[in-house]
């Protein structure tokens, strides 16, 4: 049994279909990166499974669970899912650190120090651990990401959802970050990832889907899609990519 | 090759402000002068007298910076034909620079006279209606201590005000089906109390709930119902500040609350709130001073604020003056939480810009 199964997942926002019937498995500690146009479904496939957006038609199970349809507690599944957004999405009433704790303390009732010694350990990890004491407006934006990581993270989830994380970053900031995900992908940390860094998808993820128009349009490991694509949109997609330079 | 475009114009606007300062001084004094000539008390010729030697002096000083204009332009004409542009434009400009303080120092001085001289008129009877000292003087005390009546009203009408709106504006937010006839509620609360004027509020509670013969709120006292009129007419207004500051909040704060597990009451509290709060600060103030200022409205119900106990004074003086004193009160308080709002106003600007 696959850690997250999605089975004909549809979503609409009023007349317009998003998603027309989505079905994927992702296994404990694989990665799994959403590649796709702009538009394709990627951010609503995510919030999705976060259930920040609710979904029409189909089922979402976590862990063996359907966390989809009414009377799911919807505040555990979240934690059980982080989610990353692109625009680091902190909170600028919150110095770094409260950022990071607020959550362990109010949810998972750590005790404080508990929650601000883990904060600050994890802060260590991502080379910001100097930084405890600043407010979101003082960072970079690739030190904001960091931040944004590392607070999902101290929630202890067992699947992070990433949108996009690195699309709102200056091309040097976006090293910094990545190699943040290499390493919590080495740790066996199961990841779902929309991305437009194709390098990194090719290198760090288990299993690459092409979304093309909310439908699913070809899963494989990274050789295959990005080697032999058996879809000629695919091969359209990556085409453009390859001719702007970015794979 | 250097080819620079010549210096701005500065002959006609000095010339003008030489012109409009000349203008100043001769209405100073042919004003002053008809003003005098109208007075018969001995004591206030000689004041008149004085007032017009000292706007005859600001005028002067306002022709000096007009002059000082002109030389500048002049200056900036010879350099100019002396082919050194730059200098040109840096006289030029200093010169529009001091003509154009010049028109506003005019501007200043001659409404300061001509209110002045209004005071005199008639031998200073609208001095004596509005401003004479020794009424001032003796209702002053009585005045200032009835005012603690007003400060009073506001402190408690403003700490309910601040929870209720509260309250008010998250109920108007409640989401989903089962918010809906509570947000009806606050939608209704809120549209009616903000189309009733404030002193027909105060005027119902303060003489209907006395007739109601009901438990509790029909003995209250005066002041109380005073306060209950206020905390509901301004609760309303707060509630939509809040309102607004929360709406203000980018959806994606929910977000990314709710992703990381937190209810919606939750995120509300602790990242929210604390943001929304922060931003409609100045905008509460500034209605906290519209309800200060409302306290007065009080003297309907027989109240006895600073505005009621003037109204004692004046009615048996047939004068004005104790009345005055209210209002400088009200001014003296008002106009540092005024400047205080616009100075956090141009600090959270200025953080906006970063
Ligand atoms: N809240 C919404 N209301 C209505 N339509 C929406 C909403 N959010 C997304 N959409 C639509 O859903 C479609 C898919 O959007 P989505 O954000 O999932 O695309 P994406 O693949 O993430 O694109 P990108 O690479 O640009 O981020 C788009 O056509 C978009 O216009
Ligand atoms: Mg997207």
């Amino acid at each position: 049994m696959a850690f997250i199964e999605i089975e004909d997942l549809q979503k609409s926002y009023g007349e317009h279909e998003v998603l027309k019937g989505i079905s994927l498995n992702v296994d404990r500690h694989q990665v799994v990166t959403l590649i796709g146009a702009s538009g394709s479904g990627k951010s609503t496939l995510l919030r999705c499974l976060n259930a920040l957006d609710t979904i029409n038609n189909g089922q979402i199970r976590v862990d063996g669970d359907v966390v989809s349809g009414p009377g799911v507690d919807l505040n555990r599944l979240r934690r059980k899912v982080g989610m990353v957004f692109q625009s680091f999405n902190l909170f600028p009433h919150l110095s770094v650190e409260e950022n990071i704790v607020t959550g362990p303390i109010k949810l998972l009732h750590h005790s404080r120090e508990k929650a601000r010694a883990r904060a600050a350990e994890l802060l260590e990890r991502v080379n910001l651990g100097h930084r405890a004491k600043y407010y979101p407006d003082q960072l970079s934006g690739g030190q904001q990401q960091r931040v944004a990581i590392v607070r999902a993270i101290a929630m202890e989830p067992e699947a992070l959802l990433l949108d996009e994380i690195t699309s709102a970053l200056d091309p040097e900031l976006v090293a910094e970050v990545l190699n943040i995900l290499r390493d919590l992908a080495k740790e066996g940390m199961t990841m779902i990832l929309a991305t437009h860094e194709m390098q990194f998808a090719k290198e760090v993820s288990n299993l690459v889907v092409f979304l093309e128009q909310g439908r699913l349009l070809e899963a494989g490991p990274p050789a295959q899609i990005f080697g032999s694509p058996t879809q000629e949109r695919t091969r359209a997609f990556l085409k453009q990519i390859i001719d702007a330079g970015r794979l | 090759m250097q080819r620079l475009s010549p210096a701005p114009r500065a002959v006609p606007i000095a010339s003008t402000a030489v012109g409009v300062s000349l203008l100043l001084l001769f209405i100073i004094a042919t004003l002053g002068g008809t003003v005098r000539n109208g007075i018969a008390d001995p004591a206030l010729k000689t004041i008149s007298l004085w007032l017009i030697v000292v706007a005859m002096a600001a005028g002067a000083l306002v022709l000096l910076m007009a002059g000082w204009s002109m030389t500048l332009a002049m200056r900036a004409n010879r350099q100019t034909r002396a082919d050194n542009i730059l200098a040109a434009r840096s006289s030029a400009a200093a010169s529009r620079q001091d003509a154009f303080i010049a028109f506003g120092l005019s501007l200043a001085v001659l409404a300061i006279f001509c209110f002045v001289q209004l005071l005199l008129q008639n031998d200073g009877k609208l001095q004596q209606t509005f401003l004479q000292w020794q009424l001032m003087r003796e209702s002053a005390v009585d005045v200032l201590q009835a005012f603690a009546v007003n400060v009073k009203l506001a402190v408690i009408s403003q700490i309910l005000v601040l929870v209720i709106g509260l309250v008010l504006a998250v109920a108007r937010m409640a989401p989903g089906k089962a918010g809906a006839p509570i947000r009806f509620m606050a939608v209704a609360y809120i549209d009616l109390m903000r189309a009733v004027p404030a002193i027909i509020v105060l005027y119902l509670i303060g003489f209907g709930l006395p007739l109601t013969n009901l438990p509790v709120l029909a003995s209250l006292s005066p002041d109380w119902f005073a306060i209950i009129a206020l905390t509901l007419t301004y609760s309303a207004y707060v509630a939509e500040i809040y309102r607004s500051g929360i709406a203000s909040i980018h959806p994606s704060q929910w977000s990314a609350s709710r992703s990381l597990g937190f209810s919606y009451v939750q995120t509300l509290r602790w990242f929210i709130l604390p943001q929304a709060i922060r931003l409609v600060v100045p905008p509460l103030l500034s209605t906290f001073i519209a309800l200060q200022k409302d306290t007065s409205l009080v003297n309907v119900i027989g109240t006895l604020d600073a505005f009621n106990q003037a109204k004692f004074y004046a009615s048996s003086s047939f004068n004005l003056s104790s009345v005055s004193v209210v209002a400088i009160v009200f001014v003296v308080l008002t106009i540092p939480q005024t400047r205080y709002v616009d100075w956090r106003l141009a600090r959270a600007n200025k953080r906006l810009r970063g």
